[in-house]
C-alpha cells in the first residue's frame, strides 16, 4: 500500500511549519512520529495535499520538570523517551505506568506523545492519561500561542480542537500540590492490539490524604472517557476500602462499553472497576511522604 | 522489479517535486530520487534491491520490515524514504561481514529459530536494538523487546533462545 500523492516539506522552525499549514488551508497535515498518520495515509483514510514533517525542527524533544513542579513534554518526545526517563519514573507514576503499554516497542521508538494526544483515538493511552492528569496542550499558530485544557482539546474520536494552521508544540501536566501518585492499567489480548479496557488514575496526595484525583478511560466508549467527576469520592479523604470502592464504582458507571469480540459490555465495565481498585489499593499501600 | 516500484516511478504530478535523498545504508551512502510518498521499505527493497527487509502486514503490526534508523528500530513500512535523507539505516544485509555471520544470525541457526523465515530479518533487527542497549537480557526482556514482531511459525520459543545464545556469545567476545 502507498498513500495518494502529497507535497512534502520538512521545515527547520515552527514558524515555517505554521506558514506551510496556513498556506495549506486545511489540506496540510503535520507529520511527527507518523505511527498513526502513515497507516491512515496508506489506507487512504487521509489524503492531504501537503505533509509538513516536523522531525527536523530542533529543540522539541524535551522532557522537563520546571521549578514549580509542572511537567513539560515537547512535540517530538517519543514514547520510549518517556518509558526510559528516570525522572518520569520517579516523579510521574501515571505516565511511567502507561509508557511501556503504548503500542509495541518498535512503534514506541518512533511515535510521539503529543502526536498520540492529537490523534485522539478513543483507544489511545495518552489522551486518557492527559485527561486524568488535568493536562493541557500548548499550541502555536500564526497569531501566537494558546493553551487548551485537555477537556476542551479532545472533541471526539480522531477530533481535536486545533485550527488547521496550528501545531501542538507541548503537553503540560500541572504540578501536584503534594506528591504525584497514580497508575495505568490496560487489558489487551496481545501486545499492540486495541485495548479491551484501559484505566488512567492520577492522584495528588499529601501524606495519606488525597488532595486531588483524576480518572480517564480508553477503549470503553466511542471517545476517550473523562471520568474526573469520580474524584469527588476521594478528595479530602484517605484511601480506605470504602472510598476506593466508591471511586471505582463511580468511574465504572461513566464507562460506555459496547459488546464486541473483546468481551461483553458488562465484562468491560467490570474490568474498569477492578483496575481502578487495583491502582488505588497499590497507592494506598505505598509509604507516603 | 515489481509493478509497485515502477508505478511510483512514473512521472509524478507536475506540482510534486521528486526529492534527491542520500541515505547511509549499512555504512554506504546510497542516493536516489524519490517521490515523497515512497515508503522507506519500498526504497530499500525495490530501489536499493535490499530485499532482506520484508513487508508483511503493511499496517505497522507485524514488524517484518524492521530496520534500525539512527540505531533505533523502526517499521520501515511506516516511514517515508524522504524522511531518511541524511540518516543512518541498518538492514539485515548489514549484519554479516564477508566471512562471518553476526552472532544473532548464528544464534538463529544454532537454535533453529526460523521455519519459513519471513519474520526473521525483522526479529534480528529488533533483537540487535535490544542487545545494543542490554547485552545481558532476561528471557522476559527479550519477549518484551520482540513483542512488536509477529511470527506465525515458531511459537517464539526458539527465537528467544537464539537471542539468549547471541547475547552470551557477544558477552564472551567482549571478554
Amino acid at each position: 500500500m502507498y498513500p495518494s500523492r502529497f507535497k512534502y516539506e520538512s521545515p527547520k522552525t515552527i514558524v515555517e511549519a505554521i506558514k506551510l499549514l496556513d498556506a495549506g488551508k486545511g489540506d496540510a497535515k503535520v507529520l511527527a512520529g507518523g505511527q498513526s498518520l502513515v497507516p491512515m495515509l496508506k489506507l487512504r483514510f487521509a489524503f492531504p495535499d501537503q505533509i509538513v514533517d516536523i522531525n527536523n525542527i530542533p529543540g522539541l524533544d524535551y522532557i522537563r520538570f520546571d521549578a514549580d513542579g509542572s511537567l513539560h513534554i515537547g512535540a517530538l518526545v517519543r514514547h520510549e523517551h518517556l518509558e526510559k526517563s528516570v525522572e518520569i519514573s520517579m516523579r510521574q507514576p501515571t505516565i511511567a505506568a502507561a509508557a511501556p503499554l503504548v503500542a509495541d516497542p518498535i512503534v514506541r521508538a518512533r511515535g510521539t506523545f503529543v502526536g498520540s494526544v492529537c490523534h485522539a483515538d478513543p483507544q489511545g493511552d495518552w489522551a486518557a492519561t492527559m485527561i486524568a492528569l488535568h493536562g493541557s496542550i500548548v499550541v502555536q499558530g500564526p497569531k501566537g500561542k494558546r493553551t487548551i485544557a485537555m477537556k476542551d482539546f479532545v472533541l471526539g474520536p480522531y477530533a481535536n480542537s486545533l485550527n488547521y494552521n496550528e501545531i501542538a508544540i507541548e503537553a503540560v501536566i500541572p504540578a501536584p500540590k503534594g506528591v504525584a501518585r497514580g497508575g495505568y492499567l490496560k487489558l489487551e489480548r496481545r501486545v499492540g492490539d486495541f485495548a479491551t479496557a484501559s484505566v488512567a488514575v492520577a492522584l495528588d496526595m499529601s501524606g495519606d490524604t488525597v488532595l486531588n484525583a483524576g480518572f480517564a478511560l480508553a477503549g470503553v466508549g466511542g471517545k476517550t472517557i473523562d471520568a474526573n467527576e469520580a474524584a469527588s469520592a476521594l478528595i479530602g479523604q484517605k484511601l480506605t476500602e470504602a472510598t476506593i470502592a466508591k471511586a471505582a464504582q463511580l468511574v465504572a458507571a461513566l464507562a460506555e462499553p459496547r459488546t464486541d469480540h473483546r468481551g461483553s459490555a458488562e465484562y468491560k465495565r467490570h474490568i474498569v472497576e477492578t483496575f481502578v481498585k487495583r491502582i488505588l489499593v497499590a497507592n494506598s499501600a505505598q509509604k507516603v511522604a | 522489479m515489481s509493478s509497485l516500484y515502477e508505478e511510483i516511478n512514473t512521472p509524478p504530478a507536475s506540482d510534486i517535486p521528486v526529492r534527491r535523498v542520500t541515505i547511509n545504508v549499512n555504512g554506504e551512502a546510497r542516493t536516489a530520487n524519490v517521490e515523497p510518498r515512497l515508503l522507506l521499505a519500498h526504497l530499500l527493497r525495490q530501489g536499493f534491491k535490499l530485499t532482506g527487509t520484508h513487508t508483511g502486514c503493511d499496517t505497522t503490526n507485524c514488524g517484518a520490515c524492521t530496520v534500525l534508523f539512527d540505531g533505533r528500530p523502526i517499521k520501515s513500512c511506516t516511514m517515508f524514504a524522504v524522511q531518511a535523507d541524511g540518516h543512518d539505516v541498518q538492514t539485515v544485509e548489514g549484519l554479516a561481514s564477508a566471512s562471518e555471520l553476526h552472532p544473532l544470525q548464528e544464534g538463529f541457526k544454532q537454535e533453529h529459530a526460523l521455519q519459513c523465515g519471513f519474520c526473521t530479518p525483522g526479529m534480528m533487527m529488533a533483537a540487535k536494538a535490544l542487545l545494543e542497549e542490554n547485552l545481558n537480557p532476561t528471557e522476559d526482556e527479550i519477549r518484551w523487546a520482540l513483542s512488536g514482531n509477529l511470527c506465525r511459525c515458531t511459537g517464539y520459543q526458539n527465537i528467544v533462545k537464539a537471542v539468549l545464545w547471541a547475547a552470551e556469545k557477544m558477552r564472551a567476545e567482549l571478554n
